[in-house]
């Protein structure tokens, strides 16, 4: 077994060295490296952006930086957070790893796309940084562009939206490339009812990916469209509806929110069983749940607009319908906890950031749900109350699943493994700073302190104050994760080729994998998570 | 690279790709239709000021196109190479007619004075605007899909000119040929929003 160099010392197209190896390559998991290292370059900026913002609304007053850069700074912070990590993290890194060797292929379907698509990422990476320093600065409207400030604004917003364009682009052909390569190169062995959960995580995916882009894509070109024409679309003056373009924009980025999050409820899908050892309880149920989600997902969009004036028939639909929203998630929850119940639990570190997920996520939805009612949104529209919640699915739901994801792959990816120690450090430092960093900042909303502000009344000082300590105990505990992660090159202790126990495919082959994915023509279960021979035969670690 | 041969893979992904053309145009069909129904007068006024002959000349230019763009693929497959060339420079032309044709329109209403942030159309009634501004957003996209579909005929002229694209091996060919038919499907919608309401 040993005899078969991983990839990492096979070129594909064979015959390129150096770094043309890797800037041309079409295999998967080169490319799915070189999105992680991408990624995380952002992630250290998004997080230190973030960070400095709750320094600066920690006091009264200006504390580190003026009114007009803080606008700027939570826009870049969300622009950063939303189009280069969020939506791409799960789906480019570990999908495009993981998803061709779970289906027993030897790559995605398009390869030379796939690194297509990691260039429109880099490309639109690097237009975002352009215009940092470009035509007025980086925009002040917040990641939500909306008119007319968008179109007023002197700040650098076409060159922004033109990159959030690209980055669009990137991840309509990323699910387009997923799409294809579940389909068609599947191990012909293998059902549609034997795909392991993540994978099939991302097929919904896929599929919101490619249908629901296309809309931002259009409204952003419609801006620019604006920014340079001038023709009043969107200007009431000239017969224009500026609410159009929050329907446009949220019609997208409602749905967005579930290419975020369906990933990563796949991630943990993964891994709760692992490390129970024992089958996932209602595997069905989790693949209808993810379809389901984002089905009812595309249908809820105007809940983000209650206050921005629409009829009261549909305010109730589409409150109705994210309450439907919460059923399939609450399926995937309920799954997962009934999972643990009676397994023969084996803790690790990606664990630990998949029950933080499973705790974290619920009260992200469950907040929403009090979003989504239209009574109460009317007294939390706006307000910190939002920021808490979104950053609960978004950073607990999709940043827990992916440090966990992390954690749970990196000995296949690299084939060394971290020191646990500080990796269960690491996951306690940041569950308990983002607690006290994002739970202040419910009761800041429900007293009513709006968000994107860059000063407040006294009486929301003890909150902002306490906010800001827990961003610095979870930014530290971000920082020590990765830290933990990149010693893992340094001490080089070699993972095995199972090292936790898992049943899906990725765990068959050597760590890191092969150039081909599998030495040996792989071996479908009957059942994905059967955990039967590891149960008779456990790793040793 | 067995996947290569996939035939179906492969249609597969492009008709993928077609669905996002389609919502892309989606999406501007939808502030068509809610503009519609705030300045439905209006609209029905400004439409009578488009050339409805020019606009059907296009229309009929781009169903010949389709029509023998299917059938070069059917040409190339049962091997009659040079009626395939012939037929793809037929529908390249074609495309090359409808943006001139598109061109004289576009000219003579900006000679009208009408073009977007005009002083005659933001000081006339904001249905007319709205109107005239999507037929410049709508038919300008529309355009730029012509140009990429023209370039992606001309390209697959090239490559069955060289003997790459082959009777066993003509996927870019038929993709090309689904995108060709897609820029023609849209305008099939667009003629009518624009150029026949009553």
């Amino acid at each position: 077994m040993a005899t078969t160099p991983s990839f990492y010392d096979t070129p594909s197209p064979p015959g390129l060295v150096g770094i043309k190896a890797w800037l041309l390559t079409h295999d998967h998991k080169r490319l799915a490296l070189m999105y992680l290292w991408a990624v995380l370059f952002w992630f250290v900026i998004g997080v230190s952006i973030g960070f400095l913002l709750r320094i600066e609304l920690m006091f009264i007053g200006r504390t580190i930086m003026s009114a007009e850069v803080y606008n700027s700074a939570f826009t870049l912070h969300g622009v950063i957070m939303i189009f280069l990590i969020a939506i791409p993290a799960i789906p480019a890194i570990l999908g495009n790893f993981f998803l061709p060797i779970q289906l027993g292929a030897d790559d995605v379907f398009f390869p030379r796309l796939n690194l297509l698509s990691w260039y429109l990422f880099m490309l639109g990476g690097l237009l975002a940084i352009v215009s940092l320093f470009s035509g007025g600065g980086f925009p002040d409207t917040g990641w939500t562009f909306y008119v007319p400030f968008s179109i007023g604004t002197k700040h650098n917003v076409p060159l922004t939206v033109f990159a959030a364009f690209i980055l669009g682009m990137s991840s309509m052909l990323t699910g387009l490339n997923f799409i294809t390569t579940i389909h068609r190169k599947r191990l012909p062995s293998m059902g549609w009812m034997q795909i392991p959960l993540f994978t099939w995580s991302l097929y919904a995916t896929a599929w919101v990916q490619l249908l629901a882009t296309p809309v931002i894509s259009i409204t952003f070109v419609l801006v620019i469209i604006e920014r340079f024409f001038n023709i009043g679309l969107f200007d009431p003056d000239r017969g224009g509806d500026p609410i159009l373009y929050e329907h446009l924009f949220w019609t997208y980025s409602h749905p967005a929110v579930y290419i975020m999050v369906l990933p990563g409820m796949g991630i943990v899908s993964e891994v709760i069983p692992t490390f129970s050892r024992k089958a996932i309880f209602g595997y069905q149920a989790i693949v209808y749940s993810s379809l389901g989600i984002a089905i009812a997902g595309s249908l809820v969009w105007a809940h983000h607009m209650y206050t921005s004036g629409m009829s009261d028939t549909a305010v109730f639909v589409f409150s109705l319908f994210t309450f439907l929203v919460a059923i399939p998630s609450a399926v995937k929850v309920f799954s997962w906890v009934s999972t643990l119940y009676k397994g023969s639990i084996e803790m690790t570190p990606a664990l630990f950031y998949s029950l933080a997920f499973i705790y974290l996520f619920s009260v992200g939805g469950l907040s929403g749900l009090l979003q989504g009612a239209a009574g109460p949104n009317i007294h939390i529209h706006g307000t910190q109350f939002i920021v808490a919640h979104f950053h609960f699915t978004v950073l607990g739901g999709t940043g827990f699943a992916f440090f966990s994801g992390l954690h749970y792959w990196w000995p296949k990816m690299f084939g060394v493994m971290y020191n646990f120690r500080r990796a269960y450090i690491a996951a306690v430092l940041t569950t308990v700073g983002f607690m006290f960093h994002f739970v202040p900042m419910f009761i800041l909303g429900l007293m009513g302190m709006p968000r994107r502000y860059y000063d407040y009344l006294p009486q929301y000082a003890h909150g902002n104050f306490l906010a800001g300590i827990g961003a610095i105990i979870m930014v530290s505990g971000i920082l020590l994760m990765l830290i933990n992660l990149l010693l893992s090159f340094r001490n080089k202790i070699a993972a095995p080729d199972n090292p936790w126990g898992g049943c899906t495919l990725e765990w068959m082959v050597p760590s890191p994998p092969p150039l081909r994915n599998f030495i040996t023509e792989p071996h479908i279960k009957e059942y994905p998570y059967d955990f039967s021979d590891i149960l008779t035969n456990p790793p040793k670690n | 690279m067995t996947s290569q041969r996939d035939l179906t893979g492969i249609r597969i992904g492009m008709w993928l790709f077609l669905y996002t053309e389609i919502i892309l145009f989606g999406g501007l069909f939808v502030i068509y239709s809610v503009y519609f129904y705030d300045y439905s007068a209006e609209f029905a006024k400004s439409g009578k000021e488009l050339n409805r002959l020019i606009g059907s000349l296009n229309t009929i230019i781009l169903l010949v196109s389709s029509f023998m763009v299917a059938s070069s693929i059917t040409a190339l497959r049962r091997e009659a190479k040079k009626l395939c060339l012939g037929l793809l420079a037929a529908s390249f032309l074609c495309g090359g007619i409808f943006l001139i044709n598109k061109y004289f329109e576009w000219t003579h209403k900006i000679a009208h004075g009408i073009y977007p942030n005009s002083p005659a159309l933001t000081n006339g009634p904001p249905g007319k605007n709205v109107f005239f501004g999507l037929y410049y957003i709508i038919t300008g996209l529309h355009g730029l899909h012509v140009i990429v579909g023209m370039t992606l005929l001309a390209l697959s002229f090239l490559l069955v000119y060289k003997g790459k694209i082959t009777a066993h091996h003509f996927s870019l060919l038929d993709n090309s040929g689904l995108y060709w038919h897609l820029v023609d499907l849209i305008w099939i919608f667009i003629f009518p929003l624009f150029y026949l309401i009553l």
